[in-house]
């Protein structure tokens, strides 16, 4: 029997690929024979336009890159500046970026839990989780009067004091995770459809995984350990105690419920933090006009979808000669064709749901 | 084996490669002739397995483009630096020995006109393929803006 391959364009107008991503795939049947992704519908120059913004002015950008993790790549921002700038950040700054930063990687985790189980069909899944995530939402909102571009870190510090009632509010989040989390693991996780779906696709090998410079939860989801806030603790993070959940098999359901996984340790996090947390100043003392001197500085965060990096060059003057975002989106993403070669036209999007990419930081 | 300390981990590489020039802060200077010999050696005799970072930064009289390598078992981390003249910015790819260099290759040939030779599939990968320019070049021209 003579058959013919076919091109099947997906996107970048398509609720499964989490934002405008393209890819054209090669079919032959059902099977993927070759895939071409197209990213960069959502590119908007953001590097190009901090050459001409201020420092404190790159920070609102950040918020646009992972818009489901704003104060994470606030973060990154703030933390390659510090480095630069050679800050010391002051304590209870460092413990509200810690609770902040956890809170929204538990929210990122929660709609990158949503949308897989949304992608694969399971739609009640899907509004459990964002009911949840509202309470994160809520408190961020609390912190910095925006629900997705907080914008709330500073170069030093944070913008504002937590708000009174904002501690009440977060320990009953905590306190009330674990019952969220079972319900999940009831409706998503233990679900055997999901778990057809999901199980033994797509596997990754951890040796493959470090090669294509994969982070986040598809890195450990292989079993690699390496989340830097312990390979490389960087804020405080070497003063709390935290387990890194690794998967085995690094197939979709690993990268699944890595996240549900690294939820409660987010959780633990905070825990710890909100009992620490100290009295003082929230900032550093910045000038006014933030010049850094001459040079250059790299630094990196673990984000909630990998490894965040922020390259920024100075020249001496009120603006950045330079600034490059190392986005964990775009890098892992970079693996995908490679991946879902011979894999069915169905799995391509439980593959990429189990990346959990955002298209405003694949494209900046 | 004891464990090193990353100015020691650097020290030794200077030692095995004087061609290497360290600056001041730490960072390593590379003649690009020698860039993809000193990189395929990082990774295999000093164990650099995961490249972090892969950009490039215009100075109207030459490109400098940077590598960031880390280790999965170790804190360290390297920051290199190739000059690459203006005219003609050509640097050796670095897919074969890392493939996560594949899209951030992609996208500095894109935004900044480095090319990779040996990529194996060096094209634009943000913007659209009928641009002509590269605009995180200094000169760059653009329309709007603060300034």
């Amino acid at each position: 029997m003579k058959t013919q391959e076919m091109l099947i364009n997906v996107g970048p107008q398509h609720p499964s690929t989490h934002g405008v991503f393209r890819v054209v795939l090669t079919l032959d049947g059902e099977t993927v024979v070759k895939a071409n992704s197209v990213p960069g519908y959502l590119h908007r120059g953001i590097e190009k336009i901090l050459e001409s913004r201020t420092y404190p002015q790159v920070l609102p950008y950040t918020d646009r890159l992972d818009y489901l993790a704003g104060l994470l790549m606030n973060w990154g921002y703030v933390n390659a500046m510090e480095e630069l700038m050679d800050t010391e950040v002051p304590e209870r700054a460092e413990h509200i970026r810690v609770i902040m930063g956890e809170l929204q990687r538990i929210a990122s985790h929660l709609v990158a839990t949503a949308a897989y189980s949304g992608d694969v069909g399971g739609l009640t899944g899907f509004i459990y989780c964002f009911r949840d995530r509202e309470d994160i939402m809520d408190m961020i909102e609390m912190v910095s009067g925006a629900r997705l571009t907080p914008s709330y870190m500073r170069i030093g510090g944070v913008a504002a004091d937590l708000p009174d009632g904002f501690l009440e509010k977060c320990q009953k989040f905590i306190d009330y995770l674990p019952t969220a989390i079972e319900e999940y693991n009831g409706l998503i996780t233990g679900n055997e459809i999901f778990q057809h779906r999901t199980k033994k696709v797509a596997p990754i090998t951890a040796e493959r995984a470090i090669n294509m410079s994969l982070s986040g939860p598809i890195l450990r989801a292989s079993g690699v350990n390496y989340d830097l806030r312990k390979a490389r603790p960087y804020s405080i993070y070497d003063r709390f105690e935290f387990d890194v959940p690794l998967g085995s098999n690094g197939d979709c359901f690993d990268r699944f419920y890595l996240r549900v996984l690294e939820m409660t340790e987010s959780a633990r996090i905070i825990r710890q933090a909100l009992d620490k947390l100290p009295d003082g100043p929230i900032n550093a003392k910045v000038p006014k006009i933030i010049k850094p001197a001459v040079g250059e500085a790299y630094a990196e965060i673990e984000s909630s979808k990998g490894i965040m990096g922020v390259y920024v060059v100075s020249d001496g003057s009120t603006k950045p000669y330079r600034i490059h975002f190392r986005r964990p989106s775009f890098i892992n993403l970079g693996h995908f064709d490679e991946l879902i070669q011979g894999w069915k036209i169905a799995d391509v999007i439980a593959i990429l749901g189990s990346f959990d990419i955002v298209l405003g930081e694949v494209d900046c | 084996m004891t464990v090193q300390t990353i100015s020691e981990v650097k020290s030794e590489i200077i030692a095995k490669y004087p061609q290497i020039e360290l600056s001041e802060a730490g960072h390593f200077f590379v003649p690009v002739n020698q860039l993809a010999d000193i990189m395929l050696d990082l990774k295999v005799s000093f164990g650099f397995d995961f490249l972090t970072n892969v950009t490039a930064v215009d100075y109207l009289e030459h490109f400098n483009v940077v590598y960031n390598l880390s280790k999965t078992t170790a804190p360290d981390m390297l920051h290199i630096i190739t000059k690459v003249d203006r005219k003609e910015p050509q640097v050796p790819s670095m897919v074969s020995i890392w493939g996560g260099a594949i899209w951030q290759e992609r996208e500095a040939y894109d935004l900044l006109g480095i090319i990779f030779t040996g990529h194996p599939n060096l094209k634009r990968i943000l913007l659209d393929d009928s641009w002509e320019e590269h605009p995180l070049r200094r000169d760059f021209q653009w329309e709007g803006g603060r300034d």
